[in-house]
Parts: C-alpha cells; structure tokens; sequence
C-alpha cells in the first residue's frame, strides 16, 4: 500500500527495498536495449537497419511532440518546419566545402568553408529550430485556443516556401541531395534514448506538474503561481529543439532534403501518433510512433503491387477514428503505465 | 496588534462595455483580518476577486501587496507577491492526483529550473523532496490524508473544495481569498471548512477574505463585513452594524416602489 503510512518518509534511500538503485536500473535498461539492438543490426539488411533508425526517430518525434501538446495542453502542428529547418540547416553545415561553393553560392563564406561533423551540426540545427519556436511564439502563445494551430501551420507553408524559392542556399525545390551519410542506427538509438530521458525528467518534475497544471486549468495554474506563458513557451521551444534535431539526424540518414520531404501529412502523422499512445503519455508514444512506423512500412509493397497508392495513409486516418470511438484517451491516457513508472522512478516517495 | 496591510485596493473599478461591474472597491486586509464580502446576485462579488488577483486588470484604481504596487500585473506575479485565491466553479487540475495538484503549488516558491531539472542536480533533488513534503503536510492538515494518491477530479465536491484550498495554502500565501467555499457542501462538510477557515487565520496567520452566500456563515465566521450592491460598496463594519444597515436591507430586500421613486 503506497498511500498508507505517510509517515515515513524514506527518500534518498534509492526505493527501498529495490534490488537496484534506479539511475543502475535505467542503465541496465539502456544496456540490454543496446544489446538487443547491436544483435539486430548484425544480422540485418540495411535496408532493416534504416527502418529501424526511421522508427527510432519517428518515436522520438512523437514523444517531443507529446511533451509540447499532450503534456501542455496546445496544439502545434509545427514539428514539420522545425525539422526542415533543422535538415537544411546541419544538412548546410555539413557539406563538403569544396562542393559547398558551386552548389549554394549564396552561402555566406563563414559557413561555405565550413565542415562540421555531425554533432555539432546537429546541435546548431536544434537551436535554430529552437530560435524560430521562440519567434513565433512570442506573439502567439500569449493567445488561448487554436491560434497556435493555424499559427504553426502557416509556419510549414512559409518554411517550405523558404526551401522552394531560396535557390542559393537550399537548391530550391531539387533540395539537397548527396549529404554526407553520417547518421546511423546508433545515433537515432542516441537521440530517443535522450528524448525519452529529458522528456521523462521533466514530466516527473515539478516544471512538468507546472506544464500539466496549464493543460488542466490554464486561469487555475496562473492563479497559483506558475507562470503559463513561460511554461508554454519552454514546452513550444524544446518541442521544436527536438523536432529540428530529428531533422538534421534524418537528412544525414537518407542523404537527402527537399522542401516537401516534411510536410503538413508528417504533421498529421505525428498527431495520430500521440492520439493512439494517449496524448501526454512517453511510453504510449514511442509504441504507437513504432508501431504506425512498421505498419506503414508493411504496407508499401501491397501499395506498389495493387496500385493502391495513399493506402497506410487511410489505415493510419481509419485507425486513428478507430481509436477515437473505442478508447478516446490512447493507449495510456495522459499517464505512464505504473511498472515502467515503477521501474524507472523507483518507489514512490512517500 | 495591527500589522501591515497585505492587500490595499484603492478604487477599483473595471467597465465591460458600458457595465460598470465593479465601481471604487477598496479594501484594506492584514493577516490577522477574517473579512467577508456579500452581496446579491449580480453585485459584482467575483468580479471584485477577480480584480484583487490580477484575473481582471482595473479600469481604475490600484492595489499593493505589501506595500507594492502591483497594478495591472498578471495572477501569477501577485500569487508571487503573497495572494491565493479559490474559485467558485472549483478549478482542480482534475487529471492530476491530490498530491500532485498540492505539489503545483510549491512550484512557486520550489520549483527548480530547466537545466537543475534536466542534469538532475543535487539542488533539482532536494527541491522535488521539500515541495513533496510541504505538500504531504497541507494534504493532512487540511484533512485529506487518505484520498493523497487520488485523482483529484473523482473526490466529492467536499474534498475537491479542500484540495483548491490545500492548492492555495502551497503557494505559502499572506492572504488567502476565498470564492464561496461552502457553495455545495452539506452542514457538517460546512462545520468542517469553517473550522479550517478559523485554523488558516488563527494559527497560520494568513488574513482570509471570504464571498460567501450563506449568511448565517459569514456572520459568524467573518470579524469585518463588506456588503458590495451593483458593484457598489455600501457598507462595512462588524456583522452586527452591518446586519442593522438601513442600505445593507434595501440591497438584499430592495425598497418600496414609491420610495424608489422619490429618491
């Protein structure tokens, strides 16, 4: 009985009478998943292999846009623009320079004789994307409602629109092709592990009650303290920090970036993604991100040999009303199921 | 012994339109003070809380908490400053436990930063346990000690009451405003909130403003009275002087047709 005997009050002691202290537990888990994974690509197709990194970082993608809707309470469908940024942007920085100068003449020549590895690139492209959250935020998330909806996605239109007719810096609607492959399974395994991580840390931190709080009852939160136009703000920022790494690590696994490579239908995707997990939900999520991820995946060849093109679009549209009508909170609700919470948080505190 | 006042409103007013809603509230609040604000339907009671926590910005006026002009300002720096409030129609963060809705109240006051949380500092760690048990502490003295674990939007009306004002007491407030809290409870839910009301005052020293209907409530809970009509104040004083109000009588009452007239 967790509730009885408030008493006690047994924290720092690492969960009580756990066989293993929580930060070893998460470790332990991290391992074995690294294991399994090493044990999968050694096997594998690449073709397998890329499917794999696709479905990491789509999971990704659906738990920080969880993190920016679901636990916030707003609606972005920005997630699209962030990571064409974030794609052009490290995809820019990356470049060989001696192709950089025939290809994008309009690169400034800081940037033109610049070779960046992939770290840093990705980096630069998370906080570009971060900046223009910022941007756009300022005015719109002072507002209730959808505004942020509409807002983010005229932001898919004007960012793409930037990619199509920006000749000397993006290629224009060729896009950027030939980008260095320097992603890989283990760095899309790297950044979900991390997503996951700073998602979690959040959610079960007194910043994350604050989020939480502001999707409850947004004059509430206000009246007692939390600043909700910050907290939206943080939740908006980091999402799109997030969004726009996804895209650089994306760019640099494909090799290539057009303007329409995400557009307004990864938008949806990714809503239907957290709808089925359960909107707020980490582990919801990343199922759900899996899960649509294979199915898709499955279903192209019986696209291509029926004709029936657009086909795992209906099914993941069908799937999402399906869910609607039958378990209208997701996969997990707004929660994470009690073992994994139990698992990683270690017992509750009190 | 007198204090500072916590909450000094001089004037207060706010129009919708045309609607003058609230026209010159003022009022005066120390710590020790147990005041009550009535008044009919429509007097414009909420509009005036709404005022005093930054929900509403005045057309007019000004308020200080603690001496500090806070005019204009939004709820959270007042909430900052010292002020919690409940709400009429309770606004619980339904979907969180009681615990955690308690818990977003020491955000205030605890609440680490982004980076602190992320790294997960010492600091990050030691913030989370204070806020966990300060809340654990309000959760008990308020009474609600086996519902902890609870989704806050499943508890009786009663115990939802006692979670908002549990909520309130997290923010470490100097004064406290209370949107009709017995609204909805029955008679011993009621003796159990008026107890509570009294202990906050007393012991805590937080000064209470309560807009309540019950009047038999407010007259023996309340040590000051203010009676707002049509926006208006028309009278303040002790319940005694207050229940003897030739004007307090013609706002719950109204007046015969012909004095009207000829005034």
């Amino acid at each position: 009985m967790s509730k009885s005997a408030p008493e006690t009050i047994t924290m720092g002691t690492s969960g009580g009478g756990q066989w293993l202290a929580a930060p070893l537990r998460i470790a332990l888990l991290i391992a074995a998943a690294t294991v399994a994974l090493w044990l999968v690509t050694a096997g594998s197709s690449a073709y397998l292999t890329t499917l794999i990194a696709v479905m990491f970082i789509n999971a990704a993608l659906a738990v920080s846009l969880t993190f920016t809707n679901g636990m916030t309470g707003m609606f972005s469908l920005g997630h699209p623009a962030f990571m064409t940024i974030g794609a052009y942007v490290a995809a820019i920085l990356t470049f060989p320079s001696r192709r950089k100068a025939s290809m994008l003449p309009d690169l400034p020549e800081f940037i033109a004789s610049l070779d960046l590895s992939l770290l840093p690139a990705t980096v630069i492209a998370g906080l570009a994307g971060a900046l223009v959250a910022l941007l756009v935020g300022l005015p719109v998330l002072r507002l209730r409602g959808h505004y942020l909806a509409v807002a983010t996605l005229g932001l898919i239109v004007i960012v793409q629109g930037l990619a199509l007719n920006w000749n000397g810096i993006t290629r224009g609607g060729a896009g950027l092709s030939g980008i260095p492959r320097l992603s890989n399974i283990w760095w899309a395994f790297g950044f979900m592990v991390l997503t996951v991580a700073a998602v979690w840390r959040i959610k079960f931190s007194s910043l994350g009650r604050a989020m939480m709080a502001t999707r409850e009852n947004d004059l509430a939160a206000e009246c007692t303290g939390i600043d909700t136009v910050r907290i939206r703000m943080l939740a908006f920022v980091i999402g799109a920090f997030f969004a726009a790494v996804a895209g650089a690590l994306m760019a640099h696994l494909i090799s290539v970036v057009t303007p329409r490579t995400y557009s307004i239908v990864l938008a949806f995707n990714l809503v239907v993604m957290i709808v089925i997990g359960g909107s707020g939900s980490i582990v919801g999520s990343v199922i759900a991100a899996f899960a649509i991820t294979i199915v898709s995946e499955l279903l192209r060849p019986v696209e291509e040999s029926f004709g029936l093109y657009g086909m795992s679009q209906v099914i993941v549209a069908l799937s999402l009303i399906l869910v609607l009508y039958l378990r209208p909170r997701g996969l997990c609700g707004s929660d994470e199921p009690a073992f994994v919470k139990h698992y990683l948080n270690g017992k509750k505190h009190l | 012994m007198t204090h500072e006042p916590i909450i000094e409103a001089k004037g207060l007013s706010i129009r919708f339109g045309g609607l003058v809603a609230v026209d010159s509230y003022s009022l005066v609040l120390r710590s020790e003070d147990l005041a009550g604000l009535i008044g009919p339907n429509g007097a414009g009671k909420t509009t005036a809380f709404n005022l005093l926590t930054g929900v509403h910005k005045p057309s007019e006026g000004a308020i200080l908490i603690g001496g500090q002009d806070m005019t204009g300002q939004k709820p959270h720096k007042l909430a900052q400053a010292g002020l919690a409030r409940t709400f009429q129609n309770i606004r619980l963060f339904a979907d969180l436990t009681v615990l955690e809705n308690v818990m977003c109240g020491g955000h205030l006051r605890h609440g680490s930063s982004l980076f602190s949380t992320l790294a997960y500092l010492p600091a990050f760690r030691r913030s989370e346990r204070q806020i966990a048990q300060e809340a654990t502490k309000i959760i008990r003295e308020v009474g609600l000690a086996d519902a902890i674990d609870r989704r806050a939007g499943d508890l009786s009306y009663g115990d939802q009451r006692r979670v908002e004002i549990a909520r309130a007491l997290a923010t470490q407030p100097k004064a406290l405003l209370l949107d009709e809290p017995a609204a909805g409870l029955n008679p011993s839910e009621t003796q159990a909130l008026v107890e509570l009301i009294r202990r906050i005052n007393g012991e805590m020293g937080i000064g209470v403003l309560v807009v309540e209907h019950d009047m038999r409530l407010v007259m023996s809970l309340c040590r000051r009275i203010q009676v707002l009509n049509r926006g208006k104040l028309v009278c303040e004083g002790a319940p005694a002087e207050v229940q003897a109000d030739p004007a307090v009588i013609e706002a719950y009452l109204g007046t015969r047709r012909q004095r009207a007239a000829h005034a």
